[in-house]
């Protein structure tokens, strides 16, 4: 039998909804298991990817310093780094501020918002700092493969997975190809 | 086969007929061959500006909307070479203005999202401009989200040939392009434009829209969810051609 393959998962400027269209995989996910095992991921609580892992699945774009830490964490340890979701391919939901400077989101959030108290922009040196944008991930760093879909189906997540664990071609046919 | 079709050119090693007088692209289409194209709806006159129904005709590129079919010429369409063309043409109309489709009425409905699904755009090779776009929101039935506008100039000429009103046009030049309206304010409330124009109905993305339809159609079951664009507007141009045709 092949080599275990090894994934591992993170999420960026995400809402989590692609980590739960992977989880929406059910029991296909004990399928996946015999052929691989997961590194670091919010799946297992894993932080960090030790040694070089075969897949990395990122959901969300960069939004912020340890986003662009992480993403290239994981674009030096894994040897396909695949684009999940509409955020991570094209920015997404979060990329609408990219209309606005980064002052009139703060202010519009944390200073003029309705019902704020306080009114301050939070400064805690624990918060990472925001870009000025929100950036694509193959914008950063070279991306392998990219699976569109807000979120993509259980069915396209498994479609690419399983091609990619068992060294098919993990393109897309139309019929799972979705942008919504 | 009716009398007065006769001639006859090659799309792809395919014999194809046509009538004196049609397009290679309504030639291709009625024999039940796509040909991707953005700019140009067959129910008006086309104006060739989007060049994604480029083809090869005798060793040359043409818009197939706009080249008259010439019996014998040898024309190639579904090409690696033309099919990427398209696909780089598509990517490029998303990245420079803002589709966010997951956010998007239009999803589902949409001939850009459909026409990058028939081409297999799984994300776009050109960073995103995310330009600023003026939204009119000002008319209590129609929107435009320029935004989402590519610029295929159909309701331009459909205000100015079919409604002859001439409320839209396009002005500024390459990138800086964009629509305007015309009415004193430049919004849409004080032109002439009404719900029943002709222009508002045909705008093949999500900038010109009515108000109040969203969600009518879940999505998941709109136009292009159910059937790829390529069938259907195959199907869509056939019982056109019969209609008018016999
Ligand atoms: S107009 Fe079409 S391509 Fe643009 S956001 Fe809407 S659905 Fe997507
Ligand atoms: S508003 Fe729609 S119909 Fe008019 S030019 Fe833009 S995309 Fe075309
Ligand atoms: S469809 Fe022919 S140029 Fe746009």
């Amino acid at each position: 039998m092949a080599r275990k393959r090894k994934i591992a998962t993170c999420s960026l400027a995400g809402c989590f909804g692609c980590h739960m269209s992977l989880l929406d995989t059910d029991e296909r996910l004990l399928e996946l298991l015999e052929l691989a095992d997961f590194d670091r991921s919010p799946i297992n609580d894993i932080k960090e990817i030790r040694g070089m892992v075969d897949i990395g699945l990122i959901e969300g774009g960069v939004c912020n310093v340890e986003n662009v830490h992480l993403l290239h964490h994981f674009r030096d340890h894994c040897r396909v780094l695949v684009s999940m979701g509409e955020c991570a391919i094209t920015g997404g939901i979060p990329s609408m501020r990219n209309h606005h400077t980064l002052k009139a989101c703060l202010e519009e959030s944390y200073i003029r918002g309705v019902g704020v108290e306080n009114a301050h922009i939070p400064d805690d040196p624990e918060l990472p700092l925001l870009l000025n944008k929100v950036y694509p991930l193959h914008e950063v760093v070279q991306v392998d493969y990219h699976v569109p879909g807000c979120p993509p189906s259980a069915d396209t997540l498994w479609h690419v997975l399983s091609a990619l664990v068992t060294g098919r071609d993990p393109r897309l046919p139309t019929t799972l190809l979705r942008y919504d | 086969m009716s009398p007065d079709i006769r001639k006859t050119f090659h799309l792809d090693g395919v014999e194809i007929p046509f009538r004196e007088g049609q397009t290679v692209f309504d030639a291709a289409m009625a024999a039940g061959i796509y040909i991707p194209h953005l700019c140009h709806n067959p129910d008006f006159e086309p104006h060739s500006s989007c060049r994604l129904c480029t083809v090869i005709v005798n060793g040359r590129p043409f818009a197939s909307c706009t080249q008259p079919a010439v019996a014998g010429q040898d024309v190639k369409s579904d090409t690696p070479e033309l099919n990427d063309m398209r696909r780089s043409l598509t990517e490029m109309l998303l990245v420079e203005g803002n589709h966010y489709c997951p956010a998007c009425e239009k999803s589902g409905n949409c001939r850009l999202q459909a026409t990058a699904y028939a081409l297999g755009v799984q994300y776009n090779h050109y960073p995103q401009f995310f330009p600023h776009r003026d939204v009119d929101a000002s008319h209590p039935e129609i929107i435009l989200d320029r935004d989402r506008c590519i610029l295929c100039g159909l309701c331009v000429r459909i205000s100015r040939r079919v409604d002859r009103k001439n409320v839209f046009a396009m002005t500024g030049r390459g990138i800086t392009t964009t629509i305007v309206i015309d009415s004193p304010s430049g919004l849409l409330v004080d032109s002439r434009v009404s719900r029943d124009d002709e222009a508002v109905q045909h705008c093949p993305v999500g900038a010109l829209m009515m108000k109040g339809e969203a969600f009518k159609v879940p999505i998941g079951e709109r136009r292009y969810d159910t059937s790829p664009i390529s069938e259907d507007s195959v199907a869509k141009f056939q019982a056109r051609e019969v209609r008018l045709h016999g």
